[in-house]
């Protein structure tokens, strides 16, 4: 059967049924909770046929008459080429015309001025769409892919068109949307209508490029805080990663397996507790604050609060990062050049300096980019460590949250910090694509890698081995915090932090959640329980469109895909606000949006995974299948899965791992009913209650731990025959590099 | 089984600027062994991958069994494809492997097994059923790929370099059975190779490629004694090309002016004047000096066991020839004759800007 009537036909049910049975707007409560049953005939609870005869929304009437004409081409004597061409009409107009009903018409009526002085008012307003009018949509989309593969592109195979089609209309809705709706916001007043004067006023502010601190007399501005900040971080991380990535590959160092411990932390970490540890050493009420007041009988002060505060905690957060990449430099430079080198008659200090350091270049420039992305883009230690040194990404949150309320302020820092962000992203891609020195060649390379010169490695043993002891004291004070009274005052054991925040009860009628932290806990789980399949399947999709399949505009598509990567939190969290608190797409303060959120924040990190693990598998084993009649979504499911399982849980454990630790995003999504595990921990920091956020903050990484051990034991090594399939859970490392 | 005729019609692939196959037309007759012949980048690979589906022609027709297929999938097509990977799956075992597109297309597993039982059998395999891919040598390998395509008694069965991964000795054999199956299933078979004598021991016809387009097409013999071009006569073996001048010519044959020699040869179209002639290694006869009428001087002599090549000075230009008198060497700077016999001598148009 060509161009199988039968997936037309589920599609159309799919449309149908949402256009006659469920109800098209967004519901208070969720539509599978079935409340809306008794009440279907009501305006708010009706599918769109009743909406258009008994409540006036004549406007989705077209959706019905296009589903209708669908359904026409399932008769027999319809030809294929003419039903391919009639699905892609059909499939385009209804999809594109019921985004467009739901923007054009808000719940005053038309949206746009221009809208409403060229047409007569509609007869009544409308809300965010709900299932039944994301089935309709979802029905056209995918009426629209049958047509094109039908017409023979996508190699002719439904599923592969409706995956690009699918895919690349989710990565539209909620990357692209959402940072065109910053781009507007900023061109807006306050009142939202369009003002492009607003941007350059808003943008060009004494308040963001202040010189002040030069001259001694004010602040600077946050944008010369944030590229100050990152520029002192980025050139901090690199090296120190590059003493300890010379220690570990370059000395005889014996605790190398320690180091490689090193490289786990920044992934299971939540963000700020790096700064939390500082606090507790360095704070008004810290060690040595109480030493100094002990000792000298000094005043304890604040002076880890500002930028020197936010640096160094900086520094211990992304040093890890740095060390990461760089440790795959340091390797890849080919032995038998130092050698030749020394045949040369080179002393061990010339080669260093002439050759390895040269040919490590590269690596650098990236080491650098990536800790400097990771400094403007963190929102966790600022926050906790400021004071008064304000940065981008934390001055956006306070003009959203704080008592300012000014999205368009918001959305201007926003697009600034955008733009940093790209311009290093573009920057690290152009330095990794300039011309790369080390060899991977691998074979033929029998040679030893020269020893560091003593001056060097003296050097790297300086540098490195204080801060690596610093940043194990600052890890055993942020856990041992949750242990005592009050911290710098009381350090009575207790467990009392612990039993506010996870206290359990057994009552008469069962057990009591009494914690404090439960309800933060269990959201933060079950979303990211949630949102992590999500992410590994739409990854892996896309990895496997990436690289197993040809289409136009699949440039385009990669861009897309991993585009989100390169937009800070704070960016995300408030291009979300802005474009998902109006219709037609009305989630914020949902359970959704926050799925939604990790969802696409991490799927980056599912397509790399995929996309480096489908590399190693052979095309001509899915060309196999694919003779053998098998189509693109068997061939995925009893081919490319099996042999990609130990990907596939990588990308899961690592999605689920950064949607638990997220902060930056998710701050601006979160609600009194929706509240996040670390949105909880930092507004008790922000408050001063160092017990509880500690104690939480603890039982966080201990639980990441294990879910990372459990699965790594559970993946194990996992090997098919001579072939391997790469990629186990402990790469689930390497994935966080490269990234930002 | 229903072995199915092929027909491309004016079939173009372009990847951007490059152009893969160039308005390609051809048609394979049902229950054949066709060749596709050429060096590497000819787009002979590309023409197997558009049959099978895997890739979709830029513009053209594609028939199968005179049905036009040129949009349709690769799984909607009832055609199967030897990988020169073998592309086996390596999570499966060989019975897993055999009868997975049985199970693909909705067959319950009972009447899978049986017919990939059947199919092992056919190609010689039996009792490895539970091994892995990785368990099993490169010849065994081969037969089950060849297993897993038989088995679903395709119209049309695809051959990609199958042999490229075996050793010399396994290679001949594998090639008599390929031809074997295919002459006892009377099977529509489609064979890629860049290797000139696997594809003359196993073809009914063969089409030669060059550069995106069909350079010759014919007969494993015909291509070989009567290439069309200077391309065909080197690829389908050694030739000496040297300049010759064409005069005299009756409808179907004509004088080839050779330095001091004179042939009659077939012209096959060649206009007067300027041309080049190939000559086979082999049908150069060595004789005494003064017995042939082409005087020569042994430049190189190899002896390689069962023949010796020699390399000749001779006043048409360098000469290389094989000789079976093995007892019989010739010493480097030996004086010579040589004659050229009448088959193995061939005609074709003057290169261009080679003259």
């Amino acid at each position: 059967m060509s161009l199988a009537r039968r997936p037309l036909l589920a599609w159309l049910v799919v449309g149908a049924a949402g256009f006659v049975a469920v109800p098209w707007y967004a519901l208070p409560d969720s539509v599978f909770a079935l409340a809306w049953v008794p009440r279907i005939a009501d305006k708010a609870a009706s599918p769109a046929l009743l909406q258009v005869f008994a409540h006036g929304r004549a406007w989705l009437a077209p959706l019905g008459l296009l589903l209708v004409a669908g359904a026409a081409l399932l008769a027999p004597g319809v030809s294929r080429s003419v039903r391919a061409r009639a699905l892609i009409g059909i499939g385009a107009a209804g999809f594109a015309y019921g985004f467009a009903q739901g923007f054009a018409i808000g719940p005053t009526g038309w949206s746009y001025e221009w809208l409403a002085a060229a047409l007569p008012p509609p007869s009544t307003g409308q809300y965010g769409m709900g299932l039944g009018a994301l089935s309709v949509v979802t029905s056209f989309g995918m009426l629209f892919s049958l047509g094109l593969a039908g017409r023979g592109y996508f190699k002719g195979d439904a599923f592969v068109a409706a995956s690009v089609v699918g895919v690349a209309a989710l990565v539209v809705a909620f990357t692209f949307f959402p940072v065109l709706r910053i781009l507007v916001s900023a061109l807006q007043d306050g009142s939202g209508a369009f003002s492009p004067a607003a941007l350059p006023e808003r943008l060009f502010r004494e308040k963001i490029w202040g010189l002040g601190c030069v001259t001694g007399a004010t602040r600077c501005g946050v944008a010369w805080n944030t590229l100050v900040l990152a520029l002192l971080c980025g050139a901090g991380c690199t090296t120190l990663g590059l003493a300890f990535a010379l220690i570990a590959t370059r000395t005889g160092f014996t605790q190398k397996k320690l180091l490689r411990v090193l490289t786990v932390l920044p992934i299971i970490t939540p963000p700020f507790v790096i700064g939390l540890g500082l606090i507790l050493i360095f704070g008004r009420s810290g060690l040595v604050n109480q030493f100094l007041e002990f000792a000298f009988g000094l005043e304890p002060g604040r002076w880890i609060y500002g930028m020197h505060g936010v640096l160094l905690a900086q520094v211990f957060a992304f040093t890890p990062i740095a060390f990461l990449v760089l440790i795959g430099v340091v390797e890849g430079v080919s032995p038998s050049l130092e050698e030749a080198a020394q045949t040369l008659r080179a002393g061990r200090w010339r080669v260093f300096s002439d050759v390895s350091l040269p040919l490590m270049r590269p690596g650098l420039a990236n080491a650098f980019l990536i800790s400097f992305i990771e400094s403007i883009a963190d929102f966790g230690n600022p926050v906790v460590l400021g004071g008064n040194f304000g940065v981008l990404s934390t001055e956006i949150f306070f003009s959203v949250v704080g008592a300012q309320l000014d999205q368009g302020r918001a959305a201007t820092l926003g697009i600034l910090l955008l733009a940093f962000a790209l311009g290093a992203f573009y920057l690290q891609r152009w330095a990794l694509g300039r011309k790369v020195y080390t060899s991977l060649a691998g074979k033929g390379d029998a040679g030893l890698p020269t020893p560091l010169p003593d001056a060097v490695r003296r050097l790297c043993y300086g540098v490195a081995l204080p801060w690596a002891l610093l940043t194990a004291v600052i890890y055993a004070m942020a856990l041992a915090g949750g242990f005592v009274e009050t911290w710098g005052r009381d350090y009575t054991l207790t467990l009392r932090h612990y039993g506010k925040a996870f206290g359990i009860e057994w009552t008469p009628h069962g057990i009591l959640w009494a914690g404090a932290a439960w309800n933060s806990f269990w959201t933060t789980i079950k979303l990211s329980a949630i949102a992590a399949p999500a992410t590994a399947a739409i990854g892996i999709l896309a990895a496997y469109l990436l690289t197993r399949q040809k289409f136009l505009g699949q440039n385009a598509f990669e861009f897309g895909a991993m585009l989100s990567f390169a937009i800070p939190g704070t960016v995300i969290g408030v291009s979300y606000i802005l474009a998902f608190n109006v219709p037609p797409v009305e989630i914020t303060g949902t359970a959704l949006i926050l799925i939604v959120c990790n969802v696409f924040r991490n799927m980056p990190v599912g397509v790399r995974a995929g996309i480096a693990a489908m590399s190693q598998i052979d095309r001509s084993l899915d060309e196999a299948s694919t003779t053998l009649g098998a189509r693109g979504f068997t061939t995925l499911r009893t081919i490319l899965l099996p042999l990609l399982k130990p990907a596939v849980v990588a990308a899961l454990v690592y999605s689920f791992v950064r949607s638990v630790t997220t902060l930056s995003a998710v701050i601006f999504l979160v609600s009194a009913e929706y509240e996040w595990a670390t949105t909880y921990i930092i507004n008790r920091v922000i408050n001063g209650d160092y017990g509880v956020a500690i104690a939480y903050s603890s039982v966080l990484i201990v639980l990441m731990l294990v879910v990372i051990g459990a699965i790594q034991w559970a993946v194990g090594e996992r090997r098919l025959g001579r072939r391997g399939a790469g990629v186990s859970a402990a790469g689930a490392g390497q994935l966080g590099v490269g990234t930002a | 089984m229903k072995a199915a005729s092929i027909e491309f019609r004016q079939v173009t692939k372009r990847y951007g600027e490059v152009t893969a196959v160039a308005g390609v037309s051809f048609v394979i007759g049902a229950g054949t062994l066709v060749t596709l012949l050429g060096p590497s980048g000819c787009g002979k690979t590309t023409i197997l991958r558009m049959l099978a589906g895997l890739e979709l022609p830029s513009s053209g027709t594609i028939l199968i069994g005179g049905e036009d297929v040129t949009t349709r999938a690769a799984a909607e097509r009832d055609v199967s494809m030897v990988f020169q990977s073998y592309a086996l799956f390596p999570h499966m075992t060989v019975l897993e492997n055999v009868r997975y597109g049985l199970v693909v297309s909705g067959l319950g597993k009972p009447d899978a097994d049986a017919r990939a039982h059947a199919a092992l059998s056919t190609v010689g395999l039996t009792g490895l059923d539970a091994r892995l891919p990785s368990e099993l040598s490169g010849g065994q390998q081969q037969r089950v790929a060849v297993a897993r395509a038989l088995v679903l008694e395709p119209s049309v069965l695809l051959f990609d370099e199958p042999l490229s991964n075996l050793d010399a000795r396994l290679r001949r054999q594998m090639r008599e059975e390929i031809r074997d199956l295919q002459q006892r299933l009377a099977l529509t078979v489609v064979y890629v190779t860049h290797d000139q004598a696997e594809a003359m021991a196993v073809s009914d016809r063969i089409i030669v490629m060059d550069r995106a387009t069909i350079a010759q097409e014919g007969a494993p013999r015909e291509l070989y004694e009567q290439p069309r071009n200077a391309f065909v006569a080197g690829f389908m073996g050694d030739a000496n090309r040297v300049h010759g001048v064409l005069t005299r010519r009756d409808a179907t044959h004509a004088d080839v002016r050779l330095g001091p020699v004179t042939l009659t040869l077939p012209h096959a179209g060649v206009p007067d004047g300027e041309c080049e002639v190939a000559i086979r290694p082999e049908a150069i006869d060595l004789r005494h000096e003064g017995a042939a009428p082409l005087p020569a001087t042994v430049k190189k002599a190899s002896y390689l066991g069962q023949l010796m090549e020699y390399t000749l000075d001779t006043p048409i230009g360098t000469l290389f020839v094989i000789s079976t008198a093995v007892d019989r060497p010739l010493a480097v700077g030996a004086a010579i004759g040589v004659a050229l016999a009448s088959h193995g001598v061939v005609v074709i148009p003057a290169a261009p800007g080679n003259a």
